[in-house]
């Protein structure tokens, strides 16, 4: 691995203060340590956010539930709070990868690295997240931009993470048997103002499947997702499942999440 | 370079490293702490999964530096006043390993498991395992291991 120099943030400030383009901010550091490893990314600076203790923790109300961006996916797993809030998040949480990353990894980290195949951005699709950051807050739906990429600007750093607590909700993915990021995951929630169909892994980018939706705000069953098409144009083609396997998965997996809703 | 100051096996350790040290190499290049395994270096296999601040991670997979004011636990520091730790004595009644290169992973990784779940089921067993690769026993008696330990612990 490259050399770099650490720095170990006190606050948001003085991080987004020594960003620039040569340097990356470190929270769990789950896939910029492996990709630095494998030499895949170099950075003359690494800035560690994990010190600032605003960045972490859990808040619950009546309709939402926010979460500091360094919160690690365990402490989600673990969240009596969030048990009970939006069951389907905690259990998302405890479905990523492997213990060790669910020790280490951070919800903010998952949402900026926007993984087209990672479990969290679904979340924040399917219950309307905003994500706050230190210099504004952005809907979900403009936040992912396309394949690991975001809107976030240089030195702009994720804060928090507001949930909004849906009427029911449910997560469901075919995770790859190694690496448990998601074949295809489709998280499925019902708002008291709509339905929202998240879609991970089957594109380059988490989407909400607008066709789907409507067919279950008309009538939320698993049988009427039978009649709706979903096409392969566009999605992922690899050796783990072809496009159209993808796009079969898609009503398989958002069957059996409205089914457990 | 940076000054860090950790706790290792109870033992409290300061030293001036390069600011890219991984745990994995801090233990076994720089305190020749070399149960700790690297077996893939790529996050996949679980052989360097230590404790930290009585959580497991995979040692491979952070800086040293970033871990500076915490309390470590390796694979040598489970064993008290000569007697192994009781989920080691499982994997040798049990049978637990062959080769062993993957052991001391298993082991911490299993210790981590039985704090969040007294009594796991072979399911939640294997699951918890799920980042930490054998090639030789095919799991079988490692579950067993963890839940004769889980008996006794």
């Amino acid at each position: 691995m490259k050399t770099f120099n650490y720095h170990s943030a006190k606050d948001v400030k003085e991080a987004s203060k020594l960003a620039s383009s040569s340097s990356a901010f470190l929270a769990g550091g789950m896939t910029t340590i492996p990709s630095m490893k494998l030499g895949l990314a170099t950075y003359k600076n690494i800035i560690d956010i994990k010190g600032i203790k605003k960045l972490s923790g859990i808040k619950v109300s009546g309709k939402a539930v926010t979460i500091g961006a360094t919160t690690k996916h365990a402490e989600v797993a673990n969240s009596k709070e969030i048990k009970k809030a939006i069951p389907s998040l905690a259990a998302l949480a405890e479905g990523i990868g492997d213990p060790q990353v669910r020790n280490r990894g951070t919800i903010g980290g998952s949402i900026a690295n926007n993984d087209p195949a990672a479990d969290y951005p679904s979340a924040c699709i399917a219950l309307n997240a905003v994500i706050h950051t230190n210099s504004r807050k952005i809907d979900a739906e403009k936040f992912f931009k396309g394949m690991f990429e975001t809107v976030l600007k240089s030195g702009e750093i994720i804060e928090a993470i507001e949930f909004q607590v849906p009427q029911k909700s449910n997560y469901q993915k075919f995770p790859n048997p190694a690496s448990r990021y998601a074949i295809v995951g489709v998280y499925v929630a019902k708002h008291k103002n709509g339905i929202n169909v998240a879609v991970t892994g089957a594109k380059s980018c988490v989407y909400n499947d607008k066709d789907l939706a409507k067919t279950l705000s008309s009538n939320f069953s698993a049988a009427s997702i039978n009649n709706v098409r979903v096409s392969s144009s566009g999605m992922n083609s690899d050796i783990h499942a072809s496009a159209e396997y993808r796009a079969n998965m898609v009503k398989v997996f958002a069957k059996k999440a409205v089914e457990a809703c | 370079m940076k000054k860090i100051d950790v706790e290792i096996n109870g033992k409290r350790i300061s030293k001036e490293i390069p600011d890219h040290t991984l745990l994995s190499d801090f233990l076994r290049n720089i305190l020749n702490l070399t149960g700790t395994h690297i077996g893939c270096d790529t996050s996949q296999c679980g052989a360097c999964v230590v404790h930290v601040n009585g959580r497991s991670i995979k040692s491979c997979t952070a800086f040293a530096t970033d871990l500076n004011g915490s309390k470590i636990t390796t694979i040598e520091g489970l064993a008290k006043n000569g007697k192994m730790h009781p989920m080691q004595e499982a994997f040798k009644k049990m049978h637990g390993l062959q080769c062993g290169f993957c052991t001391p992973g298993m082991v911490m990784s299993a210790i981590d498991l039985l704090k969040n779940k007294k009594n796991p089921s072979d399911k939640e067993i294997r699951d918890w395992l799920e980042g930490n690769i054998c090639r030789c026993t095919g799991y079988q008696n490692i579950v067993a291991a963890v839940k004769e330990a889980a008996s006794k612990m």
